[in-house]
């Protein structure tokens, strides 16, 4: 054997497909290596002769390479780039090397090979399946102090990166005929199919390069052509197609309803200098008419004790390691297997120099092809015989061998051990579109049978084992025709699912079933013992297959011990589900776009930069970025707020509300459609009016509230919430779609269009005046509650006279691109008159001093108009309106319901706690009887003292009545009153 | 209402369109904000489709997922009785709807929303960043138009060219929407 000592002692020249001048440095656990571009993690360590890549899960066990692909359950590691992009948990069987990886080893401390968690090996008969389940059920104190925090220290795998992702994340939506997944023999050829008919198609493998099993396989012979080549000239063809797209790197994770299917395409992950405008990964979210499986088959590992020391690993890994990446697996490799494939393994390593110790073939006859094959390349064969045992510390030293049924045992000393024990079809992606699947007892295998969506399974997960049976069905997937002819050394037979000799239910020995999480045989046989007989039970309490492998390679075993021990029919003992993804998928994918300003969309109005400009502190809400207060230097916000509050009482204050919801009620109906959705009455307004109205629910609750106004008998501005507007809107599309078609009347939502602004106080009129043509506005003429149509500035308006202020007050709608140079123009006058700007802050404070409510604070979806004191806006005329029956139901007519009134504390410097519960007698025992709760609570600068809101019981009736608010270190003494503590007159608003 | 305004002298208030500043896209995809347009969201009942669409000058399309265009106004199937109508510059369409004398109901969305020009080879791929709908030509041919998803927000969609979309949006959603756009078209160049 001559090996290149750069690339590693173990890189046989001439062997495998990656190129000796292209090499990658890398470093594992601090030390140096060198790789091929093109290799993986897993196969540049190989080189190096480095087998020990971790610690397992529970025993801190020493772990190698057990596969070399997507399945790997045991060679987690941890990537870095920089400080910044870190990945723990990455396959070393599937991550690439790139120049200047740093790679460390996981679940070890202080290093890989000397590792002091391992003392849980020695206490393994302690950490036995379900001990958590027994352990940790009490004393119940426990849980917080010792159990939970020793259980989040051990529990997990890897450490995640505490720095944010620098990297950032694509998403792409697509559309396609046919999503071929899978571009081995099988997909490759149904994508030529496909490709001819003129369907666009797309085919997806998780790869770095198309073909599959191509990758070892390499006696198979395609259109008279190697097959590995075969599959990358046909690859090369298919992307020069314009209606096909070949993604590679990128893994089908999920295949959801209606053809739609998730794919991430992994950009950068293996690019030493990634170009800064590249994704790191790449989320397709792809709906195709078809969806065609070809993702092939996944070899197991044998069931035997000790099987899973570094060096033990898959025939068809060692065969990938070898064919692809140049590396042999050992000096002197043992073979172990129920399968024919793994002799193909041995064969090619033995032709590449590699000592073949035996193998050992647990079937009495394997066939005489392979034997004859063994024999030619001077290949011991002991069939009917099986691994009892290995032996090695860090790294498989021998393996002990004897004949099954008994008889004497010897030891064979081996550097590695490759295993089989034939294949699973990978059945994931059928069984996540909730196809059905059925149990194939010749070959002990679960095969594709009843389809719940457009798809076809070819090839390998499909059961397909004949070459040219394959290639048949793949043609007759792609829907279309092409002439290919296909040729392999040898049929594979064999298999087998469960325990292996020596393994069995009488034996104590560790035969690990499932790698990552140390599930054994014996584990699972315990499920049973303890009570377990469904699968899904015996999974939960042995973690059998609830890794991030999804138990791969672990279920059918699992399954198959399972039902040894209940002595049932595999079909019987069932399946566990395969759910979405079918390989671990980072956050960041998942997120794509959506981080930072796209997180989520801040809705700023017309005016928010001049708000900026004028020092405005914002509060969120909903989307709306909406101006809190205006703090001037030095100001904290009580300070800003009260001054704003005074101003606008004592002056005028400009207020922005453009977010208030509006929609346009437009139709010949509108008035009657809008006296069905509001408890009050519309069809008494007159154009030029504008109304408060509430809505309810068809419970009678209080749904949204706002001010109608009329602009024409066939035209209304509607206002809501700020928060309301989106829902208000689809209850009544809702309302009018369902229950009142036969009406004429349109809605549409005009939020957006107008920018408002509020000009609220005694010199509001003033201020406005010069801005304002083709409207009088004298309290005569223009009264309380009117709306016109008229110009500001020469654009054309709407302007309200209203006032959620309790003072003169105008709204004025503009077109929202003119809202700024009014706004500007408006606060320029407004400002030389002494006036002020003020938020939402102030705005909630005035309101509340006048008792006006904010639906959602002080209401919360169990309030009746009459409950919040607006049983005034609640027609008695009306026949019907929604909410009109739920408003006569027994317990919404009830003596004592909760009703808002005012508080006033005693000590009037006191500002109570919104939420705080209000109680009438505060030395009962606990727990107390709650009376109600505080709604709002301000400190109000006009009154000179604190304010609040609350709703409580019969409150009306209590009004003059003292009641307690009890807190944790005090309880504050309040006196109920009216709603209403400024200008009880209300002479304020006709100014 | 015409959105032209009085002669009001220096006073005349300016205008402020909600991504002026904005730029951005990438070799494939070309982003530009449209110049102001009147809009009007226009409702009508089947029997006064073709009155309406005498009045505006263009035919009201009755055809799910397509507009028609003609005398610089462009009207938008969103609905069976719905259609955003979108004419350059101020061109009187709640005059014009008025006019038909048909029962109808027209609101002046000119302000409500603003649009985006997408435009160059990836401008299909830069859209499906965020917005899932198939924009091939046989499915999304030249003329379609949709109200969708762009994300996190509702655009709505129209095809003006084979590698042209214009993108209308409500205002206060436009930065994002732009955003986005930004970052599905450098991916569309990749």
């Amino acid at each position: 054997m001559s090996a290149s000592s750069n690339s590693g002692a173990f890189r046989i020249k001439g062997a495998g497909r990656l190129t000796p001048a292209r090499t990658a440095r890398f470093t594992f656990d601090g030390k140096s290596f060198t790789a091929l571009e093109g290799d993986t993690v897993a196969s540049a360590l190989l080189a190096h002769g480095v087998h020990l890549l971790g610690r397992s899960f529970k025993y801190h066990r020493p772990r190698g390479i057990l596969s070399a692909g997507p399945e790997e359950p045991n060679a987690l590691i941890d990537v870095s780039r920089d400080a910044a992009r870190r990945q723990p948990n990455v396959r070393a069987t599937v991550q690439e090397v790139f120049d200047g990886a740093k790679i460390v080893s996981q679940n070890r401390w202080p290093s890989l090979k000397f590792d002091v968690g391992a003392i849980n090996n020695l206490f393994s008969p302690f950490f036995a399946a379900g001990f958590y389940y027994k352990t940790f059920m009490w004393p119940r104190e426990a849980w917080v102090k010792v159990y939970e925090p020793f259980i989040r220290r051990a529990a997990g795998l890897g450490v995640a990166p505490t720095e944010e992702d620098p990297d950032h994340y694509a998403n792409r939506y697509a559309h396609c005929d046919v999503l071929i997944a899978g571009a081995g023999v099988a997909g490759l050829t149904a994508a030529l199919s496909a490709a001819a008919t003129g369907a666009s198609v797309f085919l997806v493998d998780e790869q770095p390069e198309v073909g599959g099993a191509l990758h070892y396989d390499a006696a198979t012979m395609i259109d008279g052509q190697n097959g590995y080549d075969w599959a990358q000239a046909s690859a090369a063809k298919l992307k020069a197609m314009p209606n096909v797209t070949v993604l590679t790197r990128t893994t089908v994770f999920g295949y959801y309803n209606h053809g739609f299917l998730g794919l991430v395409e992994r950009v950068t992950d293996h690019v030493a200098k990634p170009d800064k405008s590249s994704p790191r990964e790449r989320l397709w979210q792809v709906r195709a008419k078809k969806v065609v499986l070809a993702t092939g088959s996944i070899e197991r590992h044998m069931v035997f004790a000790n099987n899973d020391r570094p060096g033990i690993m898959l025939a068809s890994a060692a065969r990938t390691f070898l064919n692809h990446h140049g590396v042999a697996v050992g000096r002197n490799v043992g073979v172990y297997t129920a399968h024919d494939s793994a002799y193909e393994a041995a064969f090619d390593l033995r032709r590449a120099g590699v000592s073949i110790a035996a193998i050992v073939d647990n079937r009495a006859d394997p066939s005489e092809a392979l034997l004859a094959e063994a024999r030619a390349l001077g290949i011991s064969v002991l069939s009917g015989h099986s691994v009892t045992d290995t032996g090695g510390r860090l790294r498989i030293s021998s393996m002990t061998v004897a004949r099954n049924g008994g008889g004497n045992a010897r030891r064979i000393a081996v550097d590695a051990l490759i295993i089989s024990a034939g294949w699973t079809p990978s059945v994931h992606l059928f069984s996540q579109s909730r196809g059905k699947l059925r149990f194939d007892d010749v070959n002990q295998r679960f095969l594709p049978d009843i389809y719940a969506q457009d798809c076809v399974s070819i090839g390998g997960c499909n059961g397909t084992d004949d070459l040219a049976e394959l290639i048949d069905e793949a043609i007759a997937a792609g829907g279309g025709s092409v002439a290919l002819s296909g040729e392999n050394r040898f049929e594979w037979t064999g298999g087998m699912i469960g325990a292996a000799e020596g393994a069995g239910p009488d034996t104590t020995v560790k035969a690990f079933v499932d790698f990552q999480h140390d599930v054994t045989a014996k584990d699972i046989r315990l499920a049973v013992r303890e009570g377990m007989h469904s699968i899904e039970h015996i999974k939960r309490f042995t973690t059998n297959g609830m890794a991030s492998d999804q138990g791969k390679l672990s279920n059918m075993h699992g399954l198959a011990i399972a039902a040894e021990m209940l002595d049932r029919p595999i079909p019987k003992v069932g399946l566990t589900t395969f759910r979405a993804p079918y390989t671990p998928v980072t956050y960041g994918t998942l997120v794509g776009h959506s981080r930072g300003e796209l997180f989520d969309p801040a809705r700023k109005t017309p005016m928010h930069v001049l708000e900026t400009a004028e020092g405005a502190e914002f509060e969120d809400v909903g989307n709306w970025k909406r101006a809190w207060y205006y703090p001037k230097r030095g100001e904290d916000m009580l300070a800003a707020v009260n001054r704003e509050c005074r101003t606008v009482r004592e002056v005028a204050g400009v207020f922005n509300g453009s977010t208030l919801g509006k929609i346009e009620v437009v139709g010949p109906d509108a008035a009657q459609f809008l006296n069905l959705l509001y408890t009050n009455a519309w069809d008494s307004l007159k154009p030029g009016k504008s109304r408060y109205g509430i809505m309810t629910r068809e419970d009678g609750f209080v749904y949204d509230d706002g001010v109608v106004g009329r602009l024409a008998e066939d035209r209304f501005h509607v206002t809501t919430t700020t928060g309301g507007a989106p829902r208000v809107l689809h209850h009544m599309e809702d309302y009018l779609q369902t229950e009142f078609p036969h009406l004429r009347v349109w809605l549409t939502s005009t939020t957006e269009q107008w920018a408002v602004i509020a000009v609220q106080g005694p010199k509001a009129r003033e201020i406005i005046q010069p801005f304002v043509e083709g409207v009088d506005l004298s309290n005569e003429a223009f009264p309380h509650m009117s709306v016109s149509e008229c110009s500001v500035m020469g654009v054309p308006a709407r302007l309200f006279r209203v006032s959620f202020t309790g003072e003169l007050g105008f709204e004025l709608n503009v077109p929202a691109d003119y809202g700024p140079a009014v706004w500007k123009a408006i606060w320029e006058r407004a400002e030389s008159m002494g006036a002020c700007l003020y938020g939402t802050e102030t705005m909630h404070v005035l309101r509340a001093e006048k008792g006006y409510i904010i639906v959602g604070q002080d209401t919360d979806g169990t309030v009746t108009p009459d409950d919040a004191g607006l049983g005034w806006a609640v027609s008695s005329k009306k026949l019907d309106f929604v909410g009109i029956r739920g408003l006569k139901r027994p317990d919404l007519v009830r003596e004592n319901r909760k009703q808002l009134v005012g508080l006033l504390t005693k000590d009037p410097a006191l500002v109570l706690e919104e939420g705080g519960q209000i109680v009438a007698d505060p030395n009962q025992a606990k727990p107390m009887t709650m009376l109600g709760h505080v709604t709002s609570a301000y400190w109000s600068e006009n009154c000179g003292r604190s304010i609040a809101l609350a709703l409580v019981a019969g409150g009306r009736s209590r009004i003059g009545e003292t009641l307690y608010v009890p807190l944790k270190d005090r309880t504050i003494e309040v006196e109920v009153t009216d709603m209403v503590f400024f200008d009880k007159q209300g002479g304020r608003i006709h100014g | 209402m015409v959105d032209s305004g009085a002669n009001f002298g220096s006073d005349i208030a300016a205008r402020t369109l909600p991504l002026a500043g904005f730029h951005g896209g990438s070799s494939a995809a070309r982003l530009e904000t449209a110049p102001p347009a009147e809009r009007i969201s226009l409702r009508a009942r089947a029997e006064d489709v073709g009155a309406l669409s005498g009045a505006l000058g263009v035919a009201l399309p009755v055809k799910p997922k397509t507009s028609s265009s003609a005398n610089g106004r462009t009207a938008l199937w969103l609905g069976p009785d719905e259609w955003l109508v979108i004419a350059e510059g101020n061109g009187g369409l709640m005059q014009a709807a008025k006019n038909s004398g048909v029962l109808h109901s027209a609101a002046d969305v000119s302000h409500r929303n603003t649009a985006i020009l997408v435009s160059g080879p990836g401008a299909a791929a830069a859209i499906n960043a965020g917005c899932p709908q198939d924009l091939s030509l046989k499915a999304f041919p030249v003329g379609a138009c949709s109200r969708t998803v762009f994300g996190k927000v509702e655009i709505v969609l129209l095809r003006t060219a084979e590698d042209a979309f214009r993108v209308e949006v409500w205002r206060s959603f436009s930065d994002y929407a732009f955003g986005l756009l930004c970052e599905g078209a450098q991916d569309a160049s990749l």
